[in-house]
């Protein structure tokens, strides 16, 4: 192992580094020591744990075995991470991951400046000072995921760089990017590492030419270090000519057994064309992804395109195999124009899409047997098939495996074999290679040789790696949606007078963007700014900090706003639901149907039924005639109440001789068949009582009377009473949902890292995501309001003042329980189904709005006196229907202030500044 | 089109389901504990009703009238004056107060008809109505029993003889039962499918299968048979062994027409969870997406409260969801045991809006693929 240049105590030192995922082991036995001022790179293909290295070593993962000194002190302890986080600076792996896509680039680098404690000015100066050195300026406006993949790779450079870091940790900052993106990237780098030559830089990347121009290169394989050195020292070591071959031979003797150099043999003649592109153009809106491309594929041609992230070959790819229809231009395979609807050209093409596409769900074997049933091969030739698929690339071991378990590496043969399961003519395979290593790139490589050699298939691939490209036969070098240059690889190199490939590429698109979008290196005001900054932002670590506690709020509200669905949800949601509510569940019952079977045909029976009829509550249907037709009609549904008055029903009842009426209830569904009971029974004893009050007898006098009072609601009318009683709900379910959601979107999507290695505490992010959400409640709750007393006319008699105080303090509790449901859950559905859950079951159960607490036993009983719905559910009575305010209803007002800083202190226990 | 296409992607759906946990555990659960608990924790009317009594009279009648009220319709009463009871009221902790004034006994036995006054929270609207009628009876009743002792009074009367159809006794878990299972066969089929769309849309195996010789019909009606079929299978389950044998509710109606009543409602639900799959982004989207359709589709289609209670307009709308018509199907079949004769207009209005809503779906499919790049 060569040493590190001893001038100076090294950046980061780490002692038996060990670290797993449940059962999968990421690190083993790590033990390095990084030397300080230089520029370091981590070299290995994907999922060597390279990621999860840099992540521990910038303090976003929790150390789990061994130890880690970066700047002088032990990462597992909690000050010394909170003391040094100004001075790294994290950048995680994926195109702008800890970007947020909705925000401008402006807006982005105001967040991140904010975080670290920089004023209004300072930040707006700065900014200017970033974007200018990286020739983001003119596009300070625009959305970061709307940025080229070069454009949001410097960005998040820039927000790296707002703190002036002493070391940069960059995890694959150029996978995915132009060559001339990437050659600027490097140049500002070594500009910035001029201007501040103590700031350490340690850098992952899959590129292994790009590594051959750092100090000091530390090369991972399967979670342990395999060599460290200089790229001079490495090269020696093995005895390469190139990092790739060095890496290669570094491996274990295991894992190289079987690799064989690519040898592509010369390709017989020109065949006639298998693809043919014609000014083929796409537009989204108005932005134009690809223009005017055209090319000429020949049968058996390994034809590859070249360009970055974006750039628009994945488009092109697409109308070519008819899956986008194209907005101008013409695309033909085997002579014929790409119809979408025509199924016989799609028999005769196979393709491989960019991100892996097989069904996870189904074995590999089950996958291969879908794709030939799919494509119509004869029943009876698909086993034979998909074992003669399996042979040829070595996939019989894992026939019932799910590909999951499979290395990316067979995966991607696995895509391969499914692609040609039917023995196309053509393939157009998307970065089939990307992320897999070396030696598993160069078994695919073979495999395509064959079929364009042997089996004359053509194909057409796209890459970024120039080493592929310098394979193909020939290559188009794709820019900006538009095709630069179209020739073989040594060709293209010798018209630009290059020394490689990506050099040739270099040029062409220098030549292509003029001098509009090239930038030169870091300016020097970098520094000078910078170091009296660090001074400033020192002195601010404390736990509350308002200037970032708001900082995160207004982040919150921008991405809100620019989020449809959420919005919608979030301003609406609960009126719509209130309304469905409020009609959904009263029990307010009219026109109700009934019949009746008269069998007396006198004034008296008629007066009976006119009694009912007269009613609000029932809906009088044509006669019934017999039992038959009583028993049909009920059955149909068409009857809620039908009444039978037997016959001699007038004699009788003049003589005052007993007699009985009979009635029947539509009794499947029983809260209704309750209620027309009720009616019926009220409106039989009025019927009696005028009766009696008419009879000439005379009524004998009622023993006592009961006076019933109908408090607070005397029309008994089910809105005035139930509208009260839903705004502990509608308050409690939305509010908590997209508070859960605020957090939880940052876990799934990436950006919670920013809690991670920025100075912002627990609590203020907490607050910071919560203060937004009470605002759009008390929103909400004004909305209700309005929505209650117009429409719904629900009288308001107590204090509104009093309403909204008590609202606002619950809201706060409700979105505090989104907060602290949002710290056990780790995916958005799952934030979206357990608040729901959590917030309903007990609201609706325990807080009083069906049965009162009073009646409750048990642990119900306990949840709803302390749960703040219960609170709230009595101040909304109070102050709808019970005429009271603030001087009645203090006690309810204690438990709900208490409530909110139990709630966020909880959340703030539970929520993590590190991954674990 | 090709029949066996859609054969073999229904299968592979099958297969995709049977490998993912948790919606299979979603879908035992609602079908059985979820079923049975949603139908017996219906909540009675009245259930340990809180109720005060202000005893201004304190004779042997007033004690008895307190004596009436007891678990489980009632609390015991509490026992307190009259300035307390406005202040209980105000706090809601008495649904019922009862107000016995002073000399009650005395002045009913001399013929002046005294007052009883019954306070009703009426902001509890579920016990109000119902509980008051209850009171009112249980202290007549009383008060009749009291008197029996001192007179008899015979008085003729015309009777009123009420009975209850398909539910004699009103049973609510007869009610509840049957209709969770109606929901969650919404439910279910609306999350199975869109879920189902939105995974393959994240793991960009659409676009795979729409560069085969596969067209978007086929796709669609694939995840619609498959979908439909697990659930269907559910929901007979449920209602055989859960809803008619674990919970013991008679069913009149043929379960075999009912059960086709259901295969067609789930062609159009299915087809709406494909048409929410294309208008939501993720995952995340198309949840808050079920919220906002799936509680109007439930709440007002009849099967929670009975329709006449809701605006004209709204039963009129709702005549156009695909819950609405078959919870009245359903009704129809399984409570009433009508047959085919009653329910034919139910049928066809749900293929009707099965048939449109898988046709959106399919207009949508193709559109939301072509602009997914």
């Amino acid at each position: 192992m060569s040493t590190a240049p001893a001038n100076r105590a090294p950046v980061a030192r780490l002692t038996g580094i060990g670290l797993r995922y449940g059962a999968v082991r990421a690190l083993t036995g790590v033990d390095l020591e990084l030397p300080a001022g230089q520029l370091l790179g981590l070299i290995g293909p994907d999922g060597v744990g390279k990621s999860s290295l840099l992540a521990l070593i910038a303090g976003a993962r929790a150390v789990q075995t061994g130890r880690i000194e970066v700047l002088g002190g032990d990462m597992a302890d909690a000050r010394h991470r909170r003391r040094v986080c100004p001075r790294i600076a994290y950048m995680p792996q994926g195109l702008g991951k800890n970007l947020y896509p909705t925000l401008s680039i402006f807006e982005n680098l105001d967040f991140f400046g904010s975080l670290f404690g920089h004023g209004r000015a300072a930040r707006a100066a700065r900014i200017r000072e970033l974007t200018a050195a990286t020739g983001l300026a003119p596009f300070i406006d625009r959305p970061a995921g709307k940025l080229s993949g070069g454009m949001k790779q410097k960005l998040g450079l820039c927000c790296a760089l707002i703190h002036d870091p002493d070391l940069l940790i960059l995890d694959e900052p150029t996978t995915g990017v132009d060559p001339l993106s990437r050659r600027q990237f490097w140049e500002l780098i070594a500009g910035i590492r001029a201007a501040r030559p103590g700031m350490s830089v340690l850098v992952a990347t899959a590129y292994m030419e790009e590594a051959a121009r750092f100090d000091w290169l530390v090369a991972m394989d399967a979670g342990a270090v395999l060599a460290t050195g200089t790229p001079q020292a490495l090269l020696e070591r093995t005895a390469s000519d190139s990092l790739e071959e060095a890496f290669i031979a570094l491996l274990p003797e295991t894992r190289r057994r079987g690799h064989q150099a690519v040898v592509i043999p010369p390709r017989p003649g020109d065949g006639d064309v298998a693809i043919e592109a014609q000014d083929l153009s796409m537009k989204f809106g108005d932005f134009v992804a690809v223009d005017q491309v055209s090319f000429r594929i020949q049968r058996g041609e390994i034809f590859g395109f070249i360009g970055s992230n974006g750039c628009g070959k994945t488009t092109t790819m697409k109308m070519l195999t008819g899956l986008l229809p194209p907005s101008a231009g013409q695309a033909r395979l085997f002579g014929q124009t790409v119809d979408p609807r025509d199924l016989d050209t799609r028999r005769r093409v196979g393709y491989m899409s960019q991100a892996f596409s097989l069904y996870t769900e189904l074995t590999v074997r089950q996958n291969l047997a879908l794709h030939a049933r799919l494509f119509a091969l004869p029943e009876a030739s698909i086993p034979g098939r998909v074992r003669e698929m399996a042979e040829r690339f070595d996939l019989a071991g894992v026939m019932d495996t799910l590909p999951n378990a499979l290395p990316l590496g067979v995966r991607q043969r696995l895509s391969l074999a499914v692609a040609l399961i039917h023995g196309p003519e053509l393939l157009i395979l998307d970065e089939p290679t990307s992320g897999v290593d070396p030696i598993a790139r160069d078994g695919f490589w073979r495999a395509l040789v064959e079929l364009s050699r042997r089996d004359g298939v053509t194909i057409f691939i796209s890459t970024h790696f120039m080493n592929e490209a310098e394979r193909c036969d020939r290559i188009a070098l794709m820019h900006a949606g538009r095709v630069l240059a179209t020739a073989a690889p040594a060709a293209l190199v010798a018209e630009r007078g290059a020394d490689t490939l990506e050099n040739a590429f270099v040029g062409y698109l220098e030549a292509a963007a003029g001098a509009a979008e090239t930038a030169g290196p870091a300016a020097p005001p970098l520094l000078a700014a910078g170091t009296a900054r660090r001074g400033k932002s020192a002195g601010i670590q404390r736990w509350l900090n308002p200037r970032r506690l708001l900082s995160y709020s207004r982040r919150e509200t921008l991405e809100l706003t620019r989020d449809p669905i959420r919005l919608t949800l979030a301003l609406l949601g609960s009126l719509i639901l209130m309304l469905v509510m409020g009609y959904g569940i009263t029990l307010d019952v009219e026109d109700l149907t009934f019949a009746v079977l008269d069998r007396d045909q006198t004034t008296a029976s008629r007066d009976y039924a006119l009694n009912l009829s007269g009613s609000r509550y029932f809906a009088e249907r044509p006669p019934i005639r017999d039992y038959a037709e009583l028993d049909r009609r009920m059955r149909a549904g068409e009857l809620g109440l039908a009444v039978e008055i037997p016959p001699g029903f007038g004699r009788d009842v003049a003589r005052g001789r007993p007699v009985a009426i009979a009635a029947w209830i539509d009794g499947a569904m029983p809260t209704r068949a309750e209620t027309i009971q009720g009616y019926v029974q009220g409106i039989h004893a009025q019927w009696l009582a005028t009766r009696m009050a008419q009879s000439p007898t005379g009524a004998a006098a009622e023993p006592m009377r009961i006076e019933v009072r109908f408090r607070y609601n005397p029309d008994v009318k089910s809105l005035v009473a139930m509208v009260p009683a839903m705004l502990p709900l509608l308050l409690m379910l939305i509010p908590a949902m997209l508070a859960a959601l605020a957090v939880v979107r940052e876990k799934e999507l990436g950006s919670i890292v920013n809690l991670y290695v920025t100075p912002v505490s627990r609590l203020e992010f907490l607050l910071g995501k919560q203060l937004p959400y009470v605002a759009l409640a008390m929103i909400n709750f004004a909305l209700l309001w309005l929505l209650a007393v117009t429409l719904f006319r629900v009288p308001m008699t107590g204090s509104l003042p009093t309403l909204a105080f008590a609202a606002l303090l619950y809201v706060t509790a409700a979105t505090a329980v989104g907060l602290l449901i949002s710290t056990f859950v780790r995916s958005q559905i799952a934030a979206i189904f357990g608040t729901a859950v959590l917030s309903i079951q007990p609201t609706v159960q325990f807080s009083g709005m069906i049965d009162p607490v009073s009646s409750l036993v048990g642990p119900g009983a306990l949840i709803g006196r302390i749960y703040p719905a219960t609170h709230f559910l009595t101040i909304t009575r109070g102050t709808f229907s019970k005429a009271l305010g603030l001087a009645d209803l203090y006690p309810s007002f204690v438990p709900l202030l208490l409530a909110i800083p139990l709630l966020i202190g909880l959340g703030v226990l539970l929520t993590r500044k590190q991954e674990r | 089109m090709r029949t066996n296409n859609i054969l073999n992607l229904g299968i592979k759906e099958l297969r995709s389901l049977a490998r993912d946990p948790v919606m299979l555990v979603l879908i035992v659960y609602a079908f059985t504990f979820w079923t049975y608990t949603a139908a017996t924790v219906m909540p009675e009317t009245l259930n340990r009703a809180p109720i005060a009594i202000v005893d201004e009279d304190g004779s042997p009648l007033s004690t008895r009238i307190i004596g009436a009220f007891y678990p489980p319709h009632f609390l015991p009463p509490a026992l307190i004056s009259q300035p307390q009871m406005d202040a209980g009221m105000d706090a809601g902790n008495y649904v019922f107060a009862l107000d016995i004034p002073p000399d009650f006994q005395r002045d009913m036995l001399a013929g002046r008809s005294p007052v009883i006054q019954l306070n009703v929270d009426a902001t509890r609207m579920s016990q109000a109505f119902a509980g008051s009628g209850y009171v009112q009876t249980m202290v007549s009743a009383e008060v009749a029993e009291f008197l029996a002792h001192h007179r008899a009074d015979p008085r003729p009367t015309v009777a009123l003889e009420l009975r209850a159809r398909f539910n004699p006794e009103l049973n609510k878990s007869w009610f509840g039962g049957v209709m969770e299972v109606i929901n969650n066969i919404t439910m279910l089929s609306i999350v199975l499918t869109g879920a189902a769309l939105i995974r393959e849309r994240e793991h960009g195996t659409v676009e795979h299968l729409l560069v085969m010789p596969v067209t978007p019909f086929e796709i669609m009606s694939a995840k619609v048979w498959a979908m439909a079929l697990v659930v269907l299978l559910a929901a007979t389950f449920a209602l055989t062994v859960v809803v008619q044998g674990w919970l013991g509710v008679p069913i009149e109606g043929s379960i075999v027409l009912f059960l086709a009543g259901a295969a067609l409602h789930l062609f159009a639900t299915t087809s709406m969870g494909i048409l929410l799959g294309t208008i939501a982004r993720s995952m995340p989207q198309f949840g808050l997406l079920m919220i906002l359709v799936l509680l109007p589709l439930q709440l007002l289609s009849g099967g929670v409260t009975p329709r006449e209670s809701m605006p004209e307009l709204v039963q009129i709308a709702m005549l156009a969801a695909p819950t609405t018509q078959f919870v009245m199907l359903a009704q129809a079949i399984l409570y009433r045991g009508a047959g085919l004769s009653v329910v034919w207009p139910q049928l066809v209005a749900i293929a009707v809006i099965g048939t449109t809503l898988f046709s959106l779906a399919l207009l949508r499919f193709r559109r939301t693929i072509a602009t997914m790049a």
